[in-house]
């Protein structure tokens, strides 16, 4: 099912996801990791992914780039331009992975220390795209230059040590679309970068994919940095999407009480509140949570008998998407009690 | 706003899950170091005949009931021999490693804790030691102070300090870099309290690995002294003096006394190497 | 509730009004060989109130906070806590523990700041035989208002810090900062790790803490937000110097400098539209290739830009 913002696309969703469940080996025990996720992007969008620790977000990431660690159990689907990526071996999964590029949060640990950067960078491009020798030294600077590294080829002969972090991981972005991928997965990428460098390269970000028609799925805990980047947003708890709705829309009047009680719990930077609305507990994995009630309900200010009955099923309201039993019940409420004050 | 656990908080795990995670070889390891300290300690206790009384008629005989395994090249009865001989073989090596552990450790910790210069001074002298290999240095103590244990054990001691010292800073300096560490300095703790409340307990994982690598090799060192004559004086009994005193019957034709004693070695200290080995991937990957 | 009998540390400076400041720091420098990495920083914390120090990496506020404790040695200038001069290392134990009673430690990451070997009871209690002569039962009486106070229930006061989640775990290191005493607490980017939701729980719980001993707060954070909700005052740095200087609200609201506008027009905010080199040159200038860099110079103490979260 897609939602739309306004836009009327003709062309099927790039990416969807549907009923996707992946179970690990914890410990020596199988547990579910993610519960039933879908999600769809369209051409040219940005989906956000939101959630704390445990949420299954770069989980979901990680499954829609065939990157889940070996022995994975994975049931659902993930289609990519209407093909199944599940099926997909060998050569077929490389090309798969010219289209689909992904960022991580720390680039040194997703990095080769001892190889130089223009080796990595142009790597896929040979391996991919067959292209080498000047023309490909050619794209990764020009590359370079527009997520504004410059320095031109003696660029691409540092090792990445030699660079800082912000930089560094402008030079993953930049790898990541030499191959001119349809999509972009973004596991918070700016999360370990300071404030002034993450909005730098949240503008590259968006630049690049006016530029290219890129989409994203940018994944961070900061609701608010989703909310102002992407287009729609999707809220996760316990390995469950809990709600997706326009990124415009969700502070202002959110659809499932965990998101309304994420925005409130956030300190609010033009004023002191005496008190913050915490919530109370700490966030749950997907294998922590009954399986058979509302994961956030132990939590949730508006739990009634219902919601621990049954594990609540996505429900359409009003364009968005929210898991809640009380949905239709509490719509228009939640947004009024994120703002008032304690 | 209480965070009250809506998780259960994990047990405690216990001892033997320990031991249960080095997999079967570790566990059958384990087994054999068991015994071996049994046969250290009670070895005498428990051999059915006296080691020490020879018996030139039945030198090199086979086994024969009442003597599992026979009889050495001057009639002793083997069995007897090999477990007495527990007692030297174990001891030596026990030795060996506690005095490699503790001057080590000490040293190690000395140069994480302080740093700058003293860490420079101690480990160029660490560096210095290397160059001395185990053995050669055990047969120069010998000579020097008298052959036996002693001299040859404290000679390996200090052969093999360099190498649990050098393995032992690196993870001292981890530890030392904790921001727990560095609370307790802010707390006014004493550099003595830390390293011996915080530091070495979490270092005990690697410490227990090294150890017990250590014993294997050791063992393989001060039974080569003992071959050589310059440890345990024959006719005490010792698993490395009986491969020395029955090597003639090798060649003789009667292999059993020679091989058996080797066998007691070989068993003993594949052991402590692969229960050592485990124990430090074990570490290792505890520390992430 | 605390057991309100109990010492209340603060009590002294509240009675005596503003008195002398908890913390003043003069002409603070620190130099790592030709870095400079704090510049003649000066500032004072009245007693009682909140000081926020903001900034980004490589700005210093984590190697003032290090100075200030005492795990790093000024260059210069000069540091005085609760009256006492400590611009230079403490010369016997006695002396280390009396500074360890005025000014505490918060640190960030609660997964490396517990020793893994010790439960909150066994912290707490060293840090209480570290200061006093107290007999056991004593002890044991205080470690329960402290962990009540910090919002510790019995389990996990017994339990062992890999069973506890990273909120947790925050409590226990504040409770280990309290049981000191401590006039002064340094919380160093103690809620950066946190999720949200914890990091509110944990922002209440200090805000509680302050309401209920008049322990001072120093405040080092890169979010403004978290700022804004605990600190009274603020100062933003970079580059190892003191760029502004005010009340939060105002430094926030109605920045002066430059460098603190740019830093506010960087948050996230429905709204908000990033833009590229929001100021020309500046910070986002990229050093040619083959030059040093100032994070890649600066040893260990320095600010460290990947800082992981979570």
């Amino acid at each position: 099912m897609s939602h739309g913002t306004g836009g009327e696309n003709t062309a099927g969703p790039l990416l969807e996801v549907a009923g996707l469940t992946v179970r690990l080996a914890v410990r020596g025990v199988r547990r579910a990791v993610l519960r039933d996720v879908g999600l769809t992007v369209r051409p040219g969008e940005a989906l956000g992914l939101v959630g704390e620790s445990g949420s299954g977000k770069s989980m979901t990431a990680r499954a829609i780039d065939r990157l889940l660690p070996r022995g994975a159990e994975v049931t659902g689907t993930i289609r990519f331009g209407g093909r199944d990526i599940g099926a997909l071996g060998g050569a077929e999964l490389r090309g798969y992975r010219s289209h689909v590029a992904m960022i991580f949060q720390d680039p040194r640990a997703h990095v080769n220390p001892v190889r130089r950067i223009g080796d990595f960078m142009t790597e896929a491009l040979r391996t991919n795209l067959g292209v080498t020798g000047a023309e490909a030294q050619r794209r990764a600077t020009d590359m370079l230059a527009q997520v504004g590294v410059g320095g031109g080829p003696a660029r691409l002969r540092q090792y990445p040590h030699e660079l800082s972090g912000g930089m560094l991981q402008r030079v993953m972005i930049a790898a990541a679309l030499l191959t001119e991928p349809q999509l972009l997965l973004a596991d918070e990428p700016t999360t370990a970068l300071d404030v002034t460098t993450q909005a730098e390269v949240v503008a590259i970000l968006a630049e690049l994919r006016r530029d290219f028609g890129l989409a994203m799925v940018f994944i961070t805990h900061d609701l608010e940095l989703a909310a102002a980047i992407c287009d729609r947003t999707a809220v996760m708890y316990a390995g469950q999407i809990v709600e997706v709705a326009a990124s415009a829309r969700l502070h202002d009047d959110p659809l499932h009480p965990y998101t309304a009680a994420l925005a409130a719990a956030r300190p609010d930077i033009t004023a002191t509140r005496p008190r913050l609305r915490a919530i109370p507990g700490r966030p749950l994995s997907a294998f922590e949570a009954p399986p058979a009630e509302c994961a956030f309900a132990p939590r949730c200010a508006h739990a009634r008998d219902e919601c621990r009955a049954a594990v609540p099923d996505l429900v359409t309201l009003d364009g968005g998407l929210s898991r809640c039993a009380r949905a239709a019940e509490l719509r228009g409420r939640l947004g009024e009690e994120a703002d008032a004050d304690a | 706003m209480t965070a009250s656990a809506l998780v259960p908080v994990e047990p405690a795990r216990r001892r033997l899950g320990l031991l249960r995670e080095t997999g079967p070889a570790g566990l059958i390891s384990a087994a054999v170091i068991a015994a071996a300290t049994v046969v250290a300690v009670f070895g005498p206790l428990l051999a059915p005949d006296d080691p020490d009384l020879p018996n030139l008629s039945l030198a090199f005989v086979g086994p024969i009931t009442g003597h599992l395994l026979g009889f050495d090249f001057q009639g002793r009865d083997l069995l007897s021999r090999l477990l007495a001989g527990g007692q030297s073989s174990m001891l030596g090596p026990l030795a060996v490693v506690i005095l490699a552990m503790v001057t080590g450790s000490v040293l190690a910790v000395t140069a994480a804790w302080r740093r700058g210069a003293t860490d420079a001074v101690i480990s160029s002298g660490l560096d210095i030691l290397f160059a001395f290999p185990g053995i050669l240095l055990a047969v120069l103590a010998t000579t020097v102070f008298g052959a036996g244990l002693p001299a040859a054990s404290a000679a390996l001691a200090v052969a093999y300090m360099p190498y649990v010292a050098r393995v032992l800073r690196g993870a001292a300096l981890k530890e030392r870099s904790q921001p727990y560490v560095a609370a307790l300095e802010v707390q006014g703790a004493s550099a003595a309290s830390i390293c011996l409340r915080h530091l070495l307990p979490n270092m005990a994982p690697i410490i227990v690995a090294q150890a017990t690598i250590m014993f294997g090799y050791a063992m393989v060192d001060l039974a080569a002294i003992s071959f050589l004559g310059l440890g345990v004086q024959p006719p005490a009994p010792n698993w490395g003096v009986m491969i020395s005193e029955n090597q003639a019957g090798i060649l003789q034709g009667y292999p059993l006394p020679a091989l058996a004693a080797g066998a007691c070695i070989v068993a003993v200290v594949i052991a402590f190497n692969v229960l050592g080995e485990r124990l430090f991937e074990r570490a290792q990957a505890a520390r992430g | 509730m605390p057991d309100t009998t109990a010492p209340v540390p603060g009590t002294a400076a509240l009675a005596a009004g503003t008195a002398a400041p908890v913390l003043e720091v003069t002409g603070l420098r620190k130099e790592f060989g030709e870095l400079v990495a704090v510049d003649e920083v000066s500032f004072r914390v009245p007693a009682s109130r909140s000081l926020a120090i903001v900034g980004e990496s490589g700005s210093g506020k984590t190697t003032i906070a290090r100075m200030i404790v005492g795990l790093e040695r000024p260059t210069g200038g000069a540091i005085s806590a609760c009256g006492e001069d400590r611009s230079r290392p403490a010369r016997s134990a006695r002396d280390r523990r009396r500074r360890g009673r005025q000014v505490q430690i918060v640190f960030q990451d609660p997964y490396t700041s517990l020793d893994p070997r010790h439960t909150a009871l066994d912290t707490i209690d060293e840090v209480l035989r570290l200061h006093h002569g107290w007999p056991a039962d004593r002890r044991r009486a205080r470690i329960t208002e402290l962990t009540g106070l910090v919002g510790l229930d019995e389990r996990q006061s017994r339990a062992l810090p890999r069973a506890l989640s990273g909120g947790q775990r925050q409590r226990v290191a504040i409770a280990r900062a309290l049981a000191a005493e401590p006039q002064l607490l340094i919380l160093d980017e103690s809620v950066a790790a946190l999720d949200v939701s914890i990091q509110a729980q944990v922002l209440n719980l200090l805000a509680d803490i302050r309401d209920e001993t008049g322990v001072s707060y120093v405040l080092i954070s890169h979010d403004l937000a978290v700022v804004r909700q605990l600190a009274d005052e603020t100062i933003v740095l970079r580059n190892g110097q003191v760029v502004e200087h005010g009340p939060t609200g105002q430094v926030l609201d109605d920045p002066r400098h430059p460098y603190t506008q740019r830093l506010r027009a960087s948050v996230p905010a429905p709204g908000w539209t990033p833009s590229r080199r929001l100021a020309a040159g500046a910070a986002s200038a990229e050093p040619p290739p083959g030059t040093e860099l100032p994070s890649a110079a600066a040893p260990a103490g320095a600010d460290q830009e990947d800082s992981p979260r979570e």
